[in-house]
């Protein structure tokens, strides 16, 4: 029987790797991710799950030691912020290249420096490249639903690939909201038994794992993981379409909030998109501007098609970047615009917002659904980046 | 050399079996060579436990010759040996007796 509870962001990750009992979790504390741990640590301590959790040293050893659990055939998982993802990187790639279906939560902050522990993108931004699918939240709800379905999708024989859940540092991690979450024996089945078909402790069938493979060999294996990323949108598709047919919530790898008919839509990742909806809702009701909202939930496959099925009637549309590539602009920005390059046209800007956990309101987010209609009314689509809020 | 094999046929992300390191020739860039002094040796096998390449043989129990196949020239096993019975020598000195 699934259940209405009030859980905050990190309660409700920790409350969906109980209900997943994975074998092995290795974690090292980081605000605003802490709590998350503090209370898995709790259900391993209470007897709740049977996870072996490893308090390690370093978040590069979490990484490793998630890493080592895979390929010996346990089902692991590990969350972590900001600097601690960064300390990760270089096992990031490790895990993805030795075909690791884990799971990691990454809740959103900014890198340092200046030392900063609020919310931004610029911590997952970076790992982009790494191999990993990034699934990104827009409340709690959606932290419970994606960390369940990561495993499945992670695990897919299809994918086997590490899945990142991205949810904002402290404007969800810390946040007490409604959310209806599935019993456990629900969950269990849904996940279903971690069978890894080749493994570290399979004498009998050795293998070599985290080999070296230079000139002649290393080539194929990375054109592996392309193929396997390429296979993951369908994967997505489908188990959430089995976990929609299981809890009624659906998901896909974006979700289009009133684009039908919409002549200014907005794209973004995470919690500020539930601000942007009601902006749009605000907007069509009170100034007859036909907004619409695209939620990219999976940044990494990036559905670029989807996108610009969603986009394809817009007169202008907006991109909403969480971080900044020092030199370009925003990332998702784009990466959108590189989508339509010779499929779609149409005016585009890129709005930079809430680096270092800058708030961004309702009022913001209106004036930027009007500085696109503006843009769109008069033709002046300079400049095409612009900084929402900073001191200039 | 045997043929490459193709993305597809290839495990993902690991290699079908295992021990694979063996086959390879990785002591190519050795500086140092350890040689060692049958009589003075004990057959203790703390130079089989540390050496890092696996590159010390041993055959019933006893210290065979180092594989040079293997061996970095690294020198943990003259440190450690407790008779001393293990001399790291320049490989040049070898290349010139070679010629």
């Amino acid at each position: 029987m699934a259940e209405r509870v009030a859980l905050t962001g990190n309660d409700s990750a920790a409350y969906a790797l109980k209900q997943i009992n994975p074998d092995v979790m290795a974690v090292y504390p980081i605000t605003p991710q802490t709590e998350l741990m503090h209370k898995f640590a709790a259900y391993v301590a209470d007897g709740e799950v049977v996870t072996e959790l490893v308090r390690v040293e370093s978040e590069h050893s979490a990484m490793s030691a998630v890493v080592g659990a895979s390929v010996a055939g346990a089902r692991a998982a590990t969350a972590t912020s900001a600097n601690g993802l960064a300390l990760m990187w270089e096992v990031l790639y490790i895990a993805a290249s030795c075909r690791c279906p884990v799971v990691a939560c990454v809740v959103n902050r900014a890198l340092s420096g200046p030392i900063n522990i609020h919310c931004d993108h610029s911590d997952t931004m970076g790992a982009r490249d790494s191999g990993w699918l990034q699934l990104y939240c827009e409340n709690c709800q959606e932290v419970y639903d994606n960390t369940i379905q990561a495993v499945r999708i992670a695990e897919h024989p299809d994918v086997r690939l590490p899945v990142m859940v991205c949810f904002d540092g402290f404007i969800l991690s810390h946040t007490l909201e409604a959310l209806e979450v599935n019993d456990e024996e629900t969950v269990r089945r849904f996940i279903g038994q971690f069978e890894r078909p080749d493994n570290l402790l399979d004498v009998a069938h050795a293998q070599t794992f985290g080999m070296f493979a230079l000139q002649n060999y290393y080539y194929e294996f990375k054109k592996q993981q392309v193929d396997a990323m390429a296979n993951a949108p369908a994967v997505i598709q489908q188990i959430g379409d089995e976990y929609a047919e299981l809890t009624g919530r659906s998901y896909g790898l974006l979700d289009a909030y009133r684009c039908d008919d919409a002549d200014v839509i907005l794209l973004g990742l995470g919690s500020t998109m539930g601000t942007v909806k009601q902006a749009a809702d605000d907007l069509r009701e009170q100034e007859g501007l036909k907004c619409g909202v695209l939620k990219i939930r999976s940044f990494r496959p990036f559905p670029a098609e989807q996108i610009l099925q969603a986009i394809a009637g817009a007169q202008i549309v907006g991109v909403m970047d969480r971080a900044v590539s020092f030199g370009l602009g925003g990332p998702l920005f784009h990466e959108v615009r590189s989508a339509r390059y010779g499929h779609q046209d149409g005016p585009m800007l890129d709005f930079i917002y809430g680096l270092g956990g800058r708030d961004l309101g309702l009022d913001d987010a209106k004036g930027i659904f009007r500085s696109l209609a503006d843009a769109s009314e008069s033709g002046r689509y300079e400049p095409t980046t612009r900084y929402v809020g900073v001191r200039e | 050399m045997a043929e490459l094999l193709k993305k597809d046929e290839m495990k993902p992300g690991a290699i079908g079996e295992g021990g694979t390191m063996a086959n390879l020739y990785t002591g190519s860039w050795r500086t140092y060579r350890p040689v060692l002094d049958m009589e003075k040796c004990i057959h203790c096998l703390r130079c089989w436990i540390l050496c890092p390449d696996s590159a010390v043989e041993i055959s019933e129990g006893k210290r065979q010759e180092t594989n040079l196949q293997h061996c970095k020239g690294c020198g943990i096993c003259a440190a450690e040996c407790p008779m001393g019975a293990i001399e790291m020598k320049l490989e040049s000195e070898f290349m010139r007796e070679e010629q």
